[in-house]
């Protein structure tokens, strides 16, 4: 795509050098813009749509492709070769009235174990996730305990800012140890180095081993991801248990669940889906639907075919947009042969063939469809560079806008290229005109 | 004398929905180099449709035409432009100036359609035309800017650019009071003095007092065709020998 874009930008460099080097192409480009700065408002109005076209194109193209590009990034961050399986509570009305009750639902170890068995899955990250205090001396915060394996730290890209995250022997000596979020690290400690300081989840004290990186929300959980506490899966079902008992506005509930979420990888990108149908089967059996299977792959898929249909239609604008555009420079150059019939009489008098006419006012087409051009282009920009300011400053909303260096050079190409198509009719009429009625025309 | 143009027998007729209209019965005249011609008649008489003729504007019914020694009554409309961009320079009598345009670039048109490279030769090519007709202090000024008089000495230089064999002229003092169509006529008499060959017409006989030749025309055909023995002559004494210098100098620059 870039090449095209040079290669437009080469032809447009050229063509703009050709006229200008040519000494009849420097002159109806110098009478061009002369007779336009001399026509100031009527010229600006009959480039205003192309004007306003090519600003809606430039825009809407930086906001589509910065949406997108967000969308596409979420999920990217979660892999297009993972499959992440989740323990979801179902629904069920009966058990709500009760006020004492354990939920026991979702994913479990045997689950695990068949899941395993699949060929195409690479690797297997369990994790229990569930919300607990975290205490250091008087400072307490509401955070969430992940307990997981060391393979986490790769397939959830986490980056550590200082220590280290799990290892297998954390696992197997069931150690209390704990990896923070950054900001969890933040409120604990807020004035001095969590390295190796005890922090307590639920009944025991566990060891920071580390703290992680700031990590971006993924626009998936509402958790604030980097209030996450990370302990070891084993040392956690050896701590907590399986039942996690929750208070909640007076009301005591427990939950049993063996493990929240599964997050695996597929050896081929080609085989995610296969494989995400047979994990499926696999877990068709349990008596409830206390499970979800999310491929990103899928959504990824999606957001791309998302992002083609927007192309489309910003395609379609750009159309309509760019033929009521080249309509106003059609009729603004039919008024300009008409008004200069004369003109056009005595060049040919001079020594004017039909093609140096012709030639004359495809110029001053392409002159003030270019000039629009560049004006919309300044527009968009102008929007691009603004709305998002002004969203943020006002409204604290985030509007992403990516600026396509494309989307200018398209612009701008299309932009001449209107000049050409609907200067011809016009720059023909003029130029077939019989040079003695010209002369004589008021 | 050689002669730069002769026509025979040139017709032109307009086919209208109901009439034909006859507007040159078949003219025959031969101009030589150097004269300078008064075209008179009364309205209607195809004075018009004969400059027109000459000029390569346009196509004869009938009849043949040789411009410096070529054949042009039957040549295709590229040709014909080419014809008047090499032989032919023209004054109208509206001036017709690009408004958008110096002096000096309206006087340059023309080389432009002769496919000339512009170059400082070009420029001050210009500039002396422009000095020569008077207006060397107003080479920068837009037409808007300048007097009727003055936008015809313009037309003028313009005409004298391409330096053609023959300058063709429709009343071009039609626009003026008499005492500036006098200095035009003076200009256009010392022009025809550094013998450039030129056709005008004109309705007033004060004008075409300063031809050498005046030719009548009634309803289509040529009535009489006298030369004047006693044209009117620029006064010189009021013009200075430098322009006229330069307008040597200008108008024998033909070895191109
Ligand atoms: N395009 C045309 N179509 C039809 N008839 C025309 C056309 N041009 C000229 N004529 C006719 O040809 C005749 C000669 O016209 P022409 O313009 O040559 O006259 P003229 O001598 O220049 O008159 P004037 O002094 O008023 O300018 C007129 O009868 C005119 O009506
Ligand atoms: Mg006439």
């Amino acid at each position: 795509m870039l090449i095209f874009s040079i290669i437009a930008i080469l032809m447009l460099a050229t063509l703009f050098a050709s006229i200008l080097l040519w000494d009849k192409g420097r002159r109806s480009f110098i009478l061009a813009v002369r007779s336009l700065w001399l026509h100031r408002l009527r010229a600006f109005l009959s480039v205003l749509g192309i004007i306003i076209g090519t600003g809606a194109v430039i825009s809407l193209m930086a906001f589509g492709e910065g949406s997108m590009q967000d969308a596409l990034d979420d999920i990217r961050r979660l892999g297009a070769n993972n499959i992440m399986v989740r323990s979801v509570k179902p629904t069920d009305e009966s058990n709500s009235s009760k006020r004492s009750y354990i939920a026991i639902y979702g994913l479990t170890y045997t689950d695990f174990d068949k899941i395993a068995t699949i060929p195409t899955v690479t690797r297997m990250v369990p994790m229990r996730i569930f919300p607990q205090e975290a205490r250091r001396g008087y400072k307490s915060v509401n955070s969430r305990v992940v307990s997981t394996i060391p393979d986490y730290m790769d397939i959830h890209n986490v980056e550590m800012k200082s220590g280290r995250f799990l290892v297998s022997d954390d696992e197997v000596l069931l150690r209390n140890v704990v990896v923070l979020g950054s900001e969890l690290a933040n409120r604990l400690f807020p004035f001095e180095n969590p390295q190796d300081k005890e922090v307590q989840l639920g009944t025991f004290f566990y060891k920071v081993i580390g703290v992680m990186k700031e990590r971006s929300q993924g626009g998936v959980s509402t958790e604030d991801v980097n209030l996450d506490a990370v302990i070891p899966i084993a040392t956690a079902r050896a701590r907590f248990g399986e039942k996690i008992f929750m208070r909640s506005a007076g009301s005591r509930s427990a939950e049993k669940v063996e493990i929240s979420q599964i997050t695996l990888t597929v050896s081929e990108t080609e085989k995610v889906r296969p494989t995400g149908e047979i994990i499926r089967s696999i877990l068709e059996n349990h008596s409830k639907s206390d499970w979800t299977v999310n491929v990103p792959l899928d959504r990824l898929e999606e957001a791309e075919r998302a992002k083609e249909r927007y192309k489309m239609l910003l395609v379609l604008i750009a159309s309509i947009s760019l033929l009521v555009g080249g309509i106003g420079i059609m009729n603004i150059m039919l008024a300009t042969v008409t008004e200069r019939t004369r003109e056009i009489g005595f060049r040919r008098a001079l020594g004017a063939k039909r093609r140096d006419i012709t030639l004359q006012f495809l110029i001053e087409a392409v002159v003030q469809t270019s000039v629009g051009g560049v004006l919309g282009i300044g527009l968009g920009l102008t929007m691009v560079f603004a709305l998002p300011f002004i969203a943020e400053t006002f409204w604290d909303a985030r509007i992403p806008a990516k600026v396509h260096f494309e989307s200018i050079t398209w612009s701008l190409t299309t932009a001449v290229a209107v000049g050409v198509i609907f200067g011809i009719y016009p720059s023909r009429r003029a130029a077939l005109m019989d040079p003695i009625e010209a002369l004589r025309h008021v | 004398m050689a002669s730069v143009l002769k026509i025979i027998d040139l017709a032109k007729v307009y086919a209208l929905e109901s009439v034909m209209v006859y507007a040159l019965k078949g003219v025959s005249i031969e101009v030589e180099e150097g004269d300078f011609v008064a075209l008179m008649g009364p309205s209607g008489s195809g004075k018009s449709t004969l400059l027109n003729l000459l000029g390569c504007l346009d196509r004869p019914s009938n009849g043949q035409y040789f411009l410096a020694g070529q054949d042009v009554a039957r040549m295709e409309d590229d040709q014909l432009s080419d014809i008047r961009s090499r032989y032919l320079g023209f004054i109208f009598q509206q001036y017709n100036l690009l408004p958008q345009y110096t002096v000096v670039e309206n006087i340059e048109i023309p080389l432009l359609y002769q496919g000339a490279k512009l170059s400082s030769a070009t420029t001050d090519r210009c500039t002396g035309l422009a000095r020569l007709v008077g207006l060397g202090n107003r080479l920068d000024h837009r037409p808007m800017q300048l007097s009727g008089g003055q936008q015809q000495r313009v037309a003028i230089a313009r005409s004298l650019v391409n330096d053609p064999a023959v300058i063709l002229a429709d009343e071009p003092t039609g626009n003026l009071d008499s005492r500036t169509s006098d200095e035009i006529m003076q200009l256009l008499s010392k022009l025809n003095e550094a013998g450039k060959t030129i056709i005008m017409v004109t309705h007033e006989n004060d004008i075409a007092s300063w031809a050498k030749r005046v030719i009548r025309m009634r309803d289509g055909v040529i009535e009489s065709d006298v030369r004047n023995d006693k044209p009117t002559v620029a006064i010189d004494g009021d013009t200075t020998t430098l322009q006229t210098e330069l307008l040597e100098s200008l108008v024998l620059n033909r070895n191109k």
